[in-house]
């Protein structure tokens, strides 16, 4: 990271990094409750099964909101824009998620200087999970 | 194959409440363990008002609507064969505890992907706070598996 804080960094330069997990069937129990997701899709082995999954699998905005903490630990939350995330593959239980992110372009925009990150979950194999781009406004 | 005539149709608006318990809650599910998150007194000191909303919960307080399942009914979606496929935010405010927020949804479009085999549902939802002043605006694609 160049300079002393997020404001100063420049494309390159990359977030630091942390690994959730691994996912436990615990861990979805207490997302869903909190989350108010209420598919029973991703805590009731019985009901996944009758809709032809092997198991049940994390919820992808527990692996987003692991993606938005990399940011907010970085970042004041209110410098943030926008912050958007594509879930490309399933979550399994006992799977890691290795949360990263990197600066791409540094711009102006409606009048203040932007940076845009790109921002990736992958699995302890490195398998990607999501990707992500977030805009944060650098005072 | 899911009706295209509904792109456009406007889903229930709601009104919800933030509430501090929740959201602390939602920092111990997803491990965050930073105070302003769950500490009414760090927040403060990080001159927020009260805990502040973080950035995919607004995503969680849009499943406060009294019929979270409007869209799947008005389309005939049966809810094991979805799967989420975007999600996005965009941030116009920050939102605290204790504040009453109005989610406005409605389907932006429809589409479908290898010969009908995946569908494709787009929700934009408009949330605004005190005084209508926009506070953030989601976009969710919905993916639904058939065969």
């Amino acid at each position: 990271m160049s300079g002393n804080g997020y404001q100063d960094a420049r494309a390159g330069d990359a977030l630091p990094g942390f690994t959730a997990g691994p996912i436990s069937r615990h861990a979805l129990a207490l997302y869903c409750g909190a989350s108010g997701d209420h598919n029973p899709i991703h805590v009731d082995l019985d009901f996944a099964r009758s809709a032809g999954m092997d198991d049940v699998f994390a919820h992808g905005m527990l692996s987003a909101a692991y993606l938005a903490r990399l940011l907010t630990n970085w970042a004041p939350q209110s410098a943030l824009r926008e912050f958007a995330v594509r879930f490309v593959a399933i979550t399994h239980v006992g799977d890691e998620v290795r949360c990263s992110g990197q600066v791409v372009e540094r711009f102006q925009a409606q009048g203040e200087t932007r940076l845009r990150v790109e921002l990736n979950a992958r699995s302890q194999t490195g398998e990607l999970r999501l990707s992500g781009v977030a805009v944060l406004a650098a005072p | 194959m899911l009706d295209t005539r509904h792109i456009g149709a406007e889903l229930p608006a709601f009104t919800t409440m933030v509430e501090a318990g929740r959201l602390r809650f939602f920092a111990r599910a997803t491990g965050q363990d930073d105070p302003i998150y769950a500490d009414e007194a760090a927040a403060r000191a990080a001159g927020h008002p009260a805990l502040p909303v973080p950035p995919t919960f607004f995503f969680c307080l849009e499943m406060d609507s009294p019929r979270p399942a409007a869209m799947r009914e008005l389309l005939g979606i049966d809810i094991g064969r979805v799967l989420h496929g975007e999600q996005g935010f965009t941030y116009h405010a920050m939102a605290h505890a204790g504040d009453v927020l109005r989610f406005e949804p409605r389907i932006t479009d429809i589409y479908a992907k290898k010969g009908g085999a995946l569908e494709f549902v787009v929700r934009e939802t408009r949330v605004t706070g005190a005084a209508g002043k926009l506070v953030a605006e989601l976009r969710a694609v919905t993916v639904v598996r058939n065969g």
